[in-house]
């Protein structure tokens, strides 16, 4: 009696765009004829948001969580009641995928206390003794491109000099060893697709260093009726130089930002996602030197 | 006859090719034989074989054993017969593997040991370079170390339990791990550390995280097997027991390739596409463009490269990037060259030079197996990094680095070389003489230069070093003693001079300066490294003086402490490279030097295995050699072989040596100082007592030079000549019994009585004669031919039938009576055979046959200056009839042979046996006398009786008598005739 059901795209890569018809197929496989009281075949898209226990007490953090924001939802009858039957059933669908109302659509993107998700889900209802069986599938939303006006504000150069002089919060000046590290960012304003780029260079350094690193840190903001959280957490941290570097060498800034864990830099009134990055040079004696940088992330 | 049976002969051939081909499916483990024509043969191949391509669509099922499976593949191809003994259905089932999965097949040899960087990458790639792989056995061999090592992964069973501190991210640990992160983290608990290692342990344990890897990748664990690939990767970012370190990365570079070829593979596997205007899913060609890629599979290698991007450290990410480098053409046709280039920057990144230098090795050897050779610039930006970060190897860290492991700076650096020898060699490879200069020009301005004058000897074709050895001679100087060992670099540069031709006048500064530094080193090691490659630049440039003088350098070095008892080798490669390229061999052992050498070569076998050297460069010269002193040399060295002949000597050995000598006693010639030249062999005979083949050789001489002798004084020999040629028979005479072997002693014997009696020394032929027939007996029974023991039967009966011809002319001693070296024949012959042997009968007839001629009043042929008994004798009637009296004994003994072949039922050789007697009775005997005519006729009839005489000998011999008949001599023959077939 079991029935296996499988919802399949017609994209490998599971990309779609506003305004695009996210087409599949439901894929049913059944020993013998079932009974069902209906399929349907949902499409939605939602925020979720989540406050944070640092900004929350614990349990409004568990209980209070933000309602969440639809962006996307509507349901299509695929089959009337009837019978499955037994064997291997396809049915090709073709949902297009538009905003509720004139929302905007927001890319797809995992984060700690937001999270924006798109599913294409399949219900098959089922007689009370039976169980219903469902079944969802995530599918990636991304931003279409746009014309070419906005790429203006791409390649702004940063260049940055750290010295033992430049460091902020820091506690007594005395222990601090002397050292100078310049470089660049060839940009803040980066295109999601392609990687951050720059140099770090040690022109000089009194003590040995141990590693470099880029961490790549979100900072998602809620807001709620309480007010609103702002939290940073690290997504990725990757390590551009191992050991005590050569002096004076331009050492690649080079990352990659990973898919689903980041997204167009969103500032929306409910809540935002914006993006940073650390570089991090970590010396012998484990005394970290972060130098921080907000950077703007766009899809094209 | 024979003519017509010839021309059959191709006939014949073309006939037995069909039992050829039966023959193979005639193999004994075929359990089912089909005979079938040829014709038929080939036709059925070729189905078969246009069969195969057709469908060509089966499920690529990667075998594990591929071997068996492409052995029976090509079998069949070659010959049918494989396929008589299995079933048909598999063996369709076998060809129908779709060439991907064969040539899958082919190349998924997943074991460490054996790692094909691409077979079709090396197209290129060989002819630039010497191949890596040949270089992974010498670095392997090179780089060991007995420190413990350890290996920290939670892939391999064993090992103690460590709890591995997972790093907090940041400031907060977050509560959503993400997938990403997990791949480069070990599990928590998983994690075990190998302490105490040893090398071999070691490499034991990579071999089995590489299976691992493998069977991980097949059993769909496709992040586990990355895993483990990332792991491995991150132990080339330890340089705990750093002297290993170069092999641990050629082992770890190894499971790195196979992943990446994994890699590679799959996806090619999923790339199958559509080609245009058909409907059939085909694998991508070879030479694939990222357009015919679908689009799910450029996902999955997306996805990989995604993966591999956000590996938190950076050597592991490095190294599995480069690995699967090659699936960057999935995606992009550019992307190669932008890609290689980036990584050479982030390179820059890794803080341990020596860390750096092998990620840059790597780099290289992925990229040229990408088979891009056209764009090599990405490994001249690597050099020129290492350059720029070459101040590091002389930091203070390192040196206290190499202060905590013990390790002194001159091996330091030479842990660099495998690594920084392949990326220049790859960039010099094909690059013009201004690359070499524009490199030397950047490496002067390091300090410390040596290790990088290394690479550079050794990378660039010595052509291009050849044509400026002075800058270099002149930059090594200039190196200072504390970096790269100086002495190595000499050698080095004197490895590359010597491949090249100098022009001359740049031989001597440059050998000059050179020596001054070798002649300075104190260390015997390190001065015979270096006199080991520069003599050998002498020999080929310079004249013996030089040769001399620096050999009496390297004696002088030596001697102090004993030094040359641990340079045996390299004393050995002097000597073999100093007689290689001499080109005046006698100067060389005329040199006050060579002999001393080769006197301090104590160890007795190294000795003689010099000697052989010598002597057997010696044959390469041409010429013949007289200078005394020469001789008095090469007799010494000879002599040296010669007495490493013991009782305990293998054959081989005896004949290698007895070759070597012998070839030195035909080279020595005194010109026409022939009494000279026998003391010569007269002394070699004494110096040489151990080796048959030597003395076999000087008898041989000294009767050529008894016949050269006869030869210049035209056969009138005055007093000097015939004494002289007196001695030399006796020399032969003496040598002779000193041999072992029976059979060459009877040889020498026959040989010396012959040349004897050429000189006309009656007496000394003789004796020899003599000697050899009571020699006669003693012959063994069986001798050893080819390793079979034989019998020695026909052996002798062709001696003494050689033996009868020269009796012949020899005449009769006044002492003796008549034919007494005849009678002493057969007496021996009595004692020599088995009693009933039919080699004796046919000697016997040949004994008939001299007999006969004995009485003829001239002998067929004489040697000059000597009366044979012919004129002796002059056909004196007592003579004949002694002669006569001979003969009947022995006829008398051929017929009881026939009598005993007749009782003993052998007829078939009794009847041949008759008819051989009966042509001798014919030809020798006179018939006119009855009885002689009864026995020739009986003789016939017994011949005829079982019809088992060659049928055409017996009609040619009555063709023979019909015609004899008709001379008036023969007029008894028409009668016999009659009688003889009148039965």
């Amino acid at each position: 009696m079991a029935i296996n059901l499988d919802i399949k795209l017609k994209r490998a890569n599971k990309i779609y765009h506003e305004g695009e018809i996210v087409s599949g197929i439901i894929l049913l496989k059944c020993n013998s004829d079932v009974k069902h009281d209906g399929i349907f075949l949902t499409m939605e898209g939602s925020v979720n948001l989540q406050l944070s226990s640092k900004n929350v007490g614990i349990f409004e953090a568990f209980y209070n969580s933000v309602k969440p924001i639809q962006l996307v939802q509507y349901t299509l009858d695929v089959a009337p009641a009837g019978k499955i039957p037994s064997g291997k059933t396809e049915i090709p669908f073709e949902l297009p995928l538009k905003p509720r109302g004139n929302k905007p659509l927001y890319e797809t993107y995992h984060g700690v206390f937001v999270s924006i998700q798109y599913l294409v889900r399949c219900d098959i209802k089922r007689s009370f003794l039976a169980k219903d069986v469902s079944k969802s599938l995530e599918f990636i939303m991304e931003d279409k491109p746009v014309n070419l006006q906005l790429q203006k504000a791409h390649s702004k150069i940063v260049f940055y000099k750290i010295t033992p002089e430049s460091l902020q919060n820091i506690r007594e000046r005395t222990g601090v060893p002397k050292f100078l590290i310049s470089g660049r960012l060839d940009s803040v304003c980066c295109k999601l697709t392609q990687p951050l780029t720059g140099e770090v260079i040690i022109e000089h350094c009194e003590v040995p260093i141990k590693s470099i690193e880029l961490q790549l840190v979100r900072v998602e903001t809620c807001g709620c009726a309480e007010g609103y959280s702002r939290d940073a957490t690290e997504i990725q941290n990757i390590q551009i130089g191992e050991g005590n570097v050569c002096t004076g060498l331009a050492i690649p800034v080079y990352m990659i930002f990973p898919r689903l864990f980041t997204c167009p830099t969103l500032n929306t009134s409910n809540f935002k996602v914006e993006f940073e990055v650390n570089l991090i040079v970590v010396f012998e004696d484990d005394y970290l030197v972060t130098e921080n940088f907000p950077i703007t992330l766009t899809r094209h | 006859m024979f003519e017509i049976e010839w021309s059959a002969c191709p006939l014949n051939q073309g006939l037995l090719r069909v039992p050829h081909s039966e023959e193979v499916t005639e193999h004994p483990l075929n359990p089912i034989t089909v005979t079938m024509t040829d014709g038929r043969g080939g036709f059925r191949r070729g189905t078969i074989r246009s069969s195969s391509t057709g469908s060509s669509t089966g499920t690529p099922t990667p075998t594990h054993a591929p071997v068996p499976v492409t052995n029976l593949f090509s079998d069949q191809l070659l010959n049918h017969s494989s396929f008589d003994g299995s079933d048909p259905l598999s063996q369709f089932a076998r060809q129908d593997l779709d060439p991907l999965s064969k040539m899958a097949a082919d190349e998924w040899d997943y074991s460490a040991n054996v790692t094909s960087v691409g077979k079709k990458s090396k197209v290129v790639a060989d002819d630039l370079v010497e191949p890596w792989q040949a270089r992974r056995a010498a670095i392997l061999t090179k780089y060991t170390t007995s420190e413990k090592l350890s290996i920290v992964t939670s892939f391999l069973p064993g090992g103690e339990k460590v709890i591995v501190k997972v790093q907090p991210s940041g400031t907060m640990v977050d509560k959503v791990r993400t997938r990403l992160e997990q791949l480069d983290d070990f599990e928590e608990g998983s994690v075990r550390q190998m302490l105490d290692l040893t090398q071999q342990e070691y490499a034991a344990r990579i071999e089995l995280l590489n299976n691992e890897l493998v069977q991980a990748w097949h059993s769909d664990q496709r992040v586990k097997a990355l895993k483990i690939a990332i792991q491995c990767a991150k132990l080339l970012g330890d340089t705990a027991a750093m002297a290993f370190y170069p092999s641990k990365f050629v082992l770890i570079t190894d499971i790195l390739d196979i992943f990446g070829k994994l890699v590679y593979e799959r996806l090619k596997m999923k790339a199958e596409y559509y080609k245009p205007g058909s409907k059939v899913v085909t694998c991508l060609p070879d030479n694939f463009t990222p357009e015919m890629v679908p689009e799910s599979a450029k996902e999955t290698c997306r996805n990989w490269f995604y993966k591999i991007a956000s590996i938190r450290e950076l050597v592991p990410r490095l190294y599995v990037e480069m690995a699967i480098i090659k699936s960057y053409s999935y995606l992009t046709s550019s992307e190669f060259s932008t890609a290689l280039l980036r990584i050479t920057r982030m390179i820059r990144g890794i803080g341990n030079p020596l860390i750096a230098i092998y990620a840059r090795c790597y780099l290289c050897r992925v990229g040229l197996a990408l088979n891009q050779s056209t764009d090599l610039g990405f490994v001249k930006e690597n050099f020129y990094d290492f350059l720029s970060t070459y101040g590091q190897l002389f930091s203070q860290t390192i040196k206290a680095d190499l202060n905590k492991q013990n390790i002194p700076t001159s091996s330091y650096l030479n842990l660099y070389t495998p690594a920084l020898d392949w990326i220049l060699q790859v960039m010099a490879s094909s690059a013009p003489e201004s690359l070499l200069i524009e490199i030397l020009a950047r490496c002067k301005q390091e300090s410390n230069s040596g290790l990088l004058l290394n690479t550079i000897l050794s990378a660039f074709k010595s052509t291009y070093i050849a044509s400026r050895p002075m800058e270099f001679v002149n930059l090594i100087m200039s190196c200072n003693e504390e970096g790269f060992p100086q002495h190595l670099l000499y050698r080095r540069l004197g490895q590359c001079l010597i491949q090249e031709s100098l022009p001359k006048e740049d031989c001597k500064p440059v050998l000059n300066a050179v020596w001054q530094y070798v002649a300075n080193l104190k260390d015997p090691v390190k001065f015979m490294q270096c006199a080991e490659i520069w003599i050998q630049f002498t020999v080929i440039y310079f004249s013996v003086t030089e040769v001399n003088f620096i050999l009496g350098e390297i004696i002088s070095h030596l001697i102090p402490n004993r030094a040359f008892e641990q340079h045996y080798s390299q004393m050995q490669t002097i000597v073999d490279k100093v007689v290689a390229h001499t080109q005046d061999y006698e100067s060389l052992l005329t040199m006050e030097n060579f002999l001393p050498l080769i006197d301090l070569f104590h160890k007795e076998s190294i000795k003689v295995d010099v000697c052989k050297t010598i002597i057997d460069g010696l044959s390469s010269q041409p010429g013949l050699i007289n200078d005394p002193i020469v001789i008095n040399a090469l007799m010494f060295i000879a002599r040296i072989i010669h007495d490493s002949v013991s009782a305990l000597t293998v054959d081989d050995e005896k004949r290698q040596i007895g070759n070597l000598i012998c070839g030195l006693v035909q080279r020595i010639d005194y010109g026409r100082d022939f009494e000279k030249q026998l003391s010569f062999y007269a002394e070699a005979r004494a110096a040489f007592p151990n080796l048959d083949s030597v003395h076999i050789q000087l008898v041989q001489c000294v009767n050529r030079l008894s016949v050269d002798t006869r030869k210049i004084v035209r056969g009138h020999h005055t007093r000097r000549t015939s004494a002289f040629v007196r001695a030399c028979a006796a020399f032969c005479f003496i040598t002779i019994p000193s041999l072992t072997l029976v059979h060459t002693r009877l040889q020498l014997y026959l040989l010396s009585g012959q040349v004897a009696l050429l000189n006309q020394c009656l007496g000394q032929a003789d004796a020899c004669f003599k000697a050899a027939l009571s020699l006669v007996p003693e012959m063994p029974k069986t001798i050893e031919l080819d390793g079979r023991q034989k019998s020695s039967e026909p052996y002798l009966l062709s001696y003494l039938s050689s033996f009868l011809s020269t009796l012949l002319v020899v005449p009769d001693s006044p002492e003796h009576g008549v034919l007494y070296l005849m009678r002493g024949l057969l007496n021996a012959v009595q004692r020599c055979f088995e009693a009933n042997s039919s080699s004796k009968s046919y000697l016997y007839l040949r004994v008939l046959d001299l007999l006969s001629t004995v009485t003829q009043e001239n002998y067929p042929y004489h040697v000059d200056k000597v009366e044979s008994n012919d004129t002796l004798y002059g056909s004196d009637k007592k003579f004949i009839n002694e002669v006569d009296k001979i003969s009947s004994k022995v006829f008398e003994e051929i017929l009881n042979h026939l009598k005993y072949l007749g009782s003993s039922d052998q007829h078939g050789k009794q009847s041949v046996l008759a008819l051989e007697l009966f042509c001798r009775l014919i030809m020798r005997a006179d018939l006119r006398q009855p009885p002689l005519a009864t026995i020739a006729i009986n003789l016939w009839k017994l011949s005829q009786r079982h019809g088992s005489a060659d049928p055409k000998l017996s009609v040619q011999t009555i063709e023979y008598m019909k015609n004899r008949s008709q001379l008036v001599v023969f007029d008894h023959f028409p009668e016999l005739l009659k009688k003889m077939l009148n039965t």
